[in-house]
């Protein structure tokens, strides 16, 4: 049961996105392009997805188990820092280069365009530096002396 | 500032959103998890056991939301404009691969999970990938 409701919750969620035109890089750029002619339209996709997600999350933050009976794995860590705010600032620019960020990437390499393909095989690849990097910033870490000045 | 009223959508955006939020809170109401996409797909290239299958099932469901779509509402599906080179689009996926893993979270993660748990690390991730969006698109639109 869990199964079918991963599967059809993801595919719900790619329908929204194409639903609201936000598997257009062009479309995403229009928003970005504040100096242009500004097109407002991803302004209206987050507020209509928080509207919902408000009270949808202000429900599950009483459980311990989803409905489902899963356990609740909501995030815990409340850190603004510097990995959180450059890490940010990176994912921003890449946004603004290519409009695609990584849902619409997966949506639209599933529409067999040959562009979000190269853009997704590029994400991954960024993903999987992060892990190197990640790991040796950790194993850096727990030297003795390293990393505790 | 200068409205584009060709292309803004208010009512499809909304429409959309809505069910984006449907879906969000569908995930961590029925599933217990955070529908982030950049967490889900991440987390399979540090896999662990028993914390592979959930993430396979969601993105074989988001990869194949054209195609369906497509079945169900004939001509729904807009054909995308992509303006980037190839260089660019290899580039902006390094950057957005890195970065949101670095960050902890991309639009779907920070923007509309981070913002409806009303979480101030994702306000404060949102406002920075957001503002970082806006100086790239103008750099490149209006100064190069």
């Amino acid at each position: 049961m869990t199964r079918v409701s991963e599967f059809f919750i993801g595919l719900l969620f790619g329908w929204g996105l194409l639903i609201s035109g936000m598997t257009d890089p062009g479309k995403v750029l229009g928003f970005l392009d504040l100096a242009g002619a500004w097109d407002p339209s991803l302004a209206f996709v987050m507020g209509g997805a928080i509207l919902i997600g408000v009270a949808g999350f202000a429900v599950a933050k009483k459980r311990t188990t989803s409905f489902l009976g899963s356990a609740m794995h909501l995030p815990t860590s409340r850190d603004i820092d510097r990995r959180l705010i450059i890490g940010s600032l990176m994912f921003g620019a890449g946004w603004g280069l290519a409009g695609f960020c990584p849902g619409p990437g997966l949506v639209t390499m599933g529409s067999g365009e040959p562009k979000a393909v190269l853009f997704v095989a590029a994400m991954i690849g960024g993903m999987a530096l992060f892990e190197v990097l990640d790991r040796r910033e950790r194993s850096l870490s727990i030297q003795p002396g390293r990393g505790q000045k | 500032m200068i409205i584009d009223w060709t292309h803004f959508t208010p009512w499809t955006a909304l429409i959309g959103g809505v069910v984006l939020g449907i879906a969000s809170a569908a995930f961590i109401l029925l599933n217990g998890r955070v529908l982030g996409i950049s967490g889900i797909l991440g987390g399979l290239l540090a896999p662990r056991r028993g914390d592979i299958n959930w993430r396979v099932f969601f993105l074989a469901g988001l990869i194949l939301a054209p195609v369906t779509l497509s079945w169900l509402i004939p001509g729904v599906v807009a054909a995308p404009r992509i303006e980037a080179s190839n260089l660019a689009i290899v580039a902006a996926g390094l950057l957005v691969g890195l970065g949101t893993r670095y960050g902890s979270g991309c639009t779907s993660g920070h923007g509309v999970c981070g913002l409806s748990r009303l979480s101030p690390r994702s306000l404060v991730a949102t406002m920075a990938f957001m503002a970082s969006g806006f100086v790239t698109v103008y750099v490149i639109r209006h100064l190069i």
